[in-house]
């Protein structure tokens, strides 16, 4: 007979190894998917993973591009990984993403034709506090009348998305093209223009903002009382209230923080990559943030590393949808995929599985 | 004696790391009441549970009635005639009486002949037990009953005790003991596992001490003191707290008239709560587990709020303050339930040193954390109360028991509070270090704190308490001097029969 016995201590071991097994999993099983779609695995495997980068014919396009899809990554990755150690369950990241972008873009197009340096950092400003703001629905609900933060954050996605539809068709419209849907071009306005800060790297003011927020993170959840708050209410709650922490208070802070964060991607990419307000501007980068922050075991440094390989399957797939013709869903599966198999890894950092020989208690 | 119902051999039981029973060999006569005291981690649970046949021994035997005995199963144990009541019980709360002891058996009679038979036996004991009451609704003393009329009815003939009187008040524990004598007259054993010497002292024949896994004596305890059989068990000379006379200063706790609701739903309500706490007074408050300790702790540290003015430390209202606040101002406090409440169980000694240290320490400055200093902190605990860990960085869940104990106690008491509210201090802690503890706890009232301790412990709040008052369904019994309060009037004091819960009532 197998059983489970629970381990003392949490392995260490398996807590740094999953990530890496989960990969190694994914590829498998992922392979045997595109066999099953009748595609040559090893082809597609090194085509999302590998040529992105390494590819002498793609990797000059496709290298700036890692930067730019996992900034938006690492950068809301960090805030829900707070929110997630202190069991605050933000799911809804990509609503206050998108939010993030229509305040910011707001700025833009109210100074429109205004140029003045003074522009963009109000635009940050705005696009944190949009992200902040539609957070703070959740947590108030939350607090106030106990509703359930995966819930609401959750479907305050899809209201997120009809604004941004209306925007995109309605107020934001840019007037000189009324026949196009989508604002106008921000790339074409240089004081709201997130512009690349090295031409060809694909470093722009985003990237700095995701190491800025690493560093953060990190020194606040190492160093600072309020990180070892958000631990200690995560894992033990009552001690928690025991030590003095009001779990009020830590809901609004680690809503706000993951809501501000992720407002300043959504406002990053719209006046960058992204360039205006459209209908399909949002590309589930908050939903694929969730996946950045387990894969990087809710530590700073885990994220960047997850958030770089997260951002590397959306250039990949994109790289493989083309030149195999796999469908989109596909790269989704295995985003997917990878969060499922770290997740039953991660079994066995406090679990034993053991042959049975002798009873014990 | 006749020839011996159960002789153990040589039994021994090794874990990683740890002998748990090391070569251990005694015998329990027919009839015998026969006490296995030692303490936390001295080996006894497993030597229970190798006779129950819960645990296989390395090596060893045992011998039952001249057969060899090697239960591979408690029901193997059961049918040979051994039967447990454990510490903790194993019922449903939402089924009745019968229902449940049918549950435990081998093979239940039909309900109804089964019911009718838990009555006979059970009165016979002078345990008595309705059997269609539902579990959920009996107090402890009287769950404890279903457990034993269960074993009973399997008549057995040694029947195994953990800690049974854990959770009974006096009467109760008085009742117990003439049924376990009545028990023995009729022939069956008894192996009596306690740390409270003087119950062993009143109930059993003969006693066998463990210590660190071994049998250090078998003797009879009638013929030893109290104080010579916890020598023998921590094998070493104890000193009880030493106590100067003090004068008692001014009023540095004060609650008034006040009934909050439990946060829980099946938690006690507080009633019309009135206490004053001195400085420099130790005072007890005793009461069978559930009727309100967990929400009085709770409702003075601040965690439970209750209007501002009901609360006052040092005649600064602070009901409407959080811990964090209160600590400030110089009250602390140690929750019963060491893990998950007062430690959190997946952080380092250190983290925890910091969980409530951080503010009456000094290990923050600006909310960034000193952690040397948090170390420094959890290092100091880890001396003084003598807290058996390989080092600060260990999780809190890895430390036994006891030692946890010492450490959340030792961090309270170290951050030199006005007002210390501690619960059950010295659950489940071996003898050496509650000692320690309560040396402490008296030595902190000495220097002028006031320190309240609750505590299902009798002889632990006899021994350090000034003042006294009990808690019965969440209401406290007026607070009476401790010099000269006899055992039986604790007993009333705590069902809540006693005059002072009267005179209480008409008062209120």
């Amino acid at each position: 007979m197998i059983r489970l016995e629970r381990r003392k201590e949490p392995s260490t071991f398996w807590r740094v190894a999953n990530p890496f097994l989960a990969v190694i999993l994914t590829m498998l099983a992922g392979g045997m998917m595109f066999v099953a779609l009748g595609k040559d695995p090893v082809t597609a495997i090194r085509l999302i993973f590998f040529d992105p980068i390494f590819s002498a014919q793609f990797g000059s396009y496709s290298r700036p591009q890692l930067l730019i899809k996992s900034a938006p990554l690492i950068l809301i990755a960090v805030g829900l990984a707070i929110g997630f150690k202190a069991n605050i369950w933000n799911i809804g990241a990509e609503g206050q993403y998108i939010m993030g972008a229509l305040f910011g873009a707001g700025v833009a197009l109210a100074f429109f034709p205004l140029q003045g340096w003074y522009i963009f950092p109000l635009m940050i400003l705005a696009g944190a506090f949009g992200g902040f703001l539609w957070a703070m629905i959740p947590a108030i609900l939350k607090t106030r009348f106990n509703t359930n933060e995966i819930l609401v954050s959750l479907l305050l996605v899809y209201v997120a998305e009809r604004i941004l539809a209306a925007m995109a068709l309605g107020l934001m419209r840019n007037p000189d093209q009324p026949g196009f849907p989508g604002s106008r071009d921000l790339r074409r306005y240089e004081s709201a223009h997130n512009a690349e800060l090295i031409a060809g790297t694909g470093l722009h003011w985003g990237v700095v903002a995701a190491l800025v927020a690493v560093i953060f993170a990190y020194v606040m959840m190492t160093r600072h009382m309020l990180g070892f708050h958000v631990r200690l209410a995560g894992q033990a709650p009552r001690a928690a209230r025991f030590a003095g922490v009001a779990p009020a208070r830590l809901v609004v802070i680690c809503l706000g923080i993951a809501g501000a964060l992720a407002g300043l991607a959504g406002m990053f990419e719209v006046s960058g990559p992204g360039g205006q307000v459209r209908i399909e501007f949002a590309v589930g980068y908050g939903f694929t943030a969730i996946i950045v922050a387990f894969l990087g075991r809710l530590h700073p440094i885990g994220i960047v590393l997850a958030g770089l390989l997260l951002g590397l399957t959306y250039i990949g797939g994109e790289l493989a949808q083309m030149m195999l013709g796999l469908p989109s869903a596909s790269i989704q599966v295995f985003q997917g995929m990878l969060l499922f198999f770290l997740l039953a890894l991660d079994f066995q950092t406090n679990y034993r599985i053991r042959l049975r020989e002798e009873v014990r208690r | 004696m006749t020839a011996p119902l159960l002789q153990i051999e040589g039994v021994s039981k090794a874990y990683p790391g740890v002998q748990a029973n090391a070569d251990i060999s005694f015998q329990i006569g027919e009839g015998q009441l026969h006490a296995l005291l030692g303490e936390n981690g001295a080996g006894k649970s497993t030597l229970v549970k190798i006779i129950y046949g819960l645990v296989k021994p390395d090596t060893g035997r045992m011998v039952l009635r001249s057969e060899a005995f090697a239960p591979a199963s408690p029901s193997e144990a059961r049918r040979a005639g051994v039967a447990m009541v454990f510490q903790h019980f194993s019922l449903f709360d939402a089924l009745d009486v019968a229902e449940n002891v049918a549950l435990g058996m081998e093979n239940p009679p039909p309900l109804r002949d089964l019911a009718q038979r838990i009555r006979t036996v059970s009165e016979e004991y002078g345990l008595p037990l309705d059997p269609n009451r539902r579990v959920g609704d009996l107090s402890a003393g009287e769950r404890q009953r279903v457990e034993i009329v269960r074993c009973l009815l399997q008549d057995p003939k040694l029947l195994i005790m953990d800690e049974p009187t854990s959770v009974l008040t006096p009467q109760e524990v008085e009742i117990l003991f003439k049924t376990l004598r009545k028990l023995a007259q009729e022939g069956t054993s008894i192996l009596y596992i306690s740390h409270k010497l003087d119950e062993i002292r009143a109930l059993c024949d003969e006693a066998t001490i463990l210590r660190g896994g071994r049998k250090i004596a078998t003797c009879d305890p009638r013929e030893k003191t109290a104080r010579e059989l916890a020598e023998l068990m921590v094998g070493q000379v104890l000193h009880p707290p030493e106590r100067d006379a003090r004068a008692r200063g001014d009023v540095v706790l004060q609650v008034d008239e006040l009934s909050l609701n439990s946060n829980h739903p099946f938690g006690t309500s507080l009633k019309g709560i009135n206490l004053k706490l001195h400085a420099g007074e130790i005072l007890g408050i005793a009461g069978v587990a559930g009727n309100g300790q967990d929400e009085l702790l709770l409702m003075l540290s601040g965690e439970l709020r209750a209007p501002k003015r009901a609360v006052t430390l040092k005649g600064q209202p602070i009901g409407h303050l959080g811990p964090g606040s209160r600590r400030k101002l110089g009250l602390v406090a140690a929750p019963e339930e060491r893990l998950g409440h007062a430690a959190a169980p997946d952080m380092s000694l250190t983290e925890n040193a910091l969980l409530s240290g951080a503010s009456r320490k000094r290990l923050t400055r600006n909310g960034f954390i000193d952690w040397r200093g948090a170390d420094r902190f959890a290092r100091e605990i880890i001396a003084r109360f003598d807290v058996r860990t390989p080092g600060t960085q260990v999780l809190a869940r890895a430390l036994s028991g006891g030692n946890l104990q010492k450490f959340v106690i030792g961090r309270e008491i170290e951050m030199n509070p006005d007002v210390i509210i501690v619960n059950q201090p010295t659950w489940g802690v071996d003898a050496a270090a509650a000692a320690t503890i309560r040396q402490a706890l008296v030595a902190l009232a000495a220097q002028g704190a006031g320190v309240l301790v609750i505590s299902q412990d009798l002889d632990e709040l006899l021994e350090i308490a000034d003042s006294f008052a009990a808690l019965n369904e969440g209401r406290l019994t007026r607070v009476r001097s401790a010099k000269g309060l006899t055992v039986e009037e604790i007993g009333l004091m705590m069902g809540g029969a006693g005059d002072m819960h009267v005179a209480h009532e008409a008062s209120a």
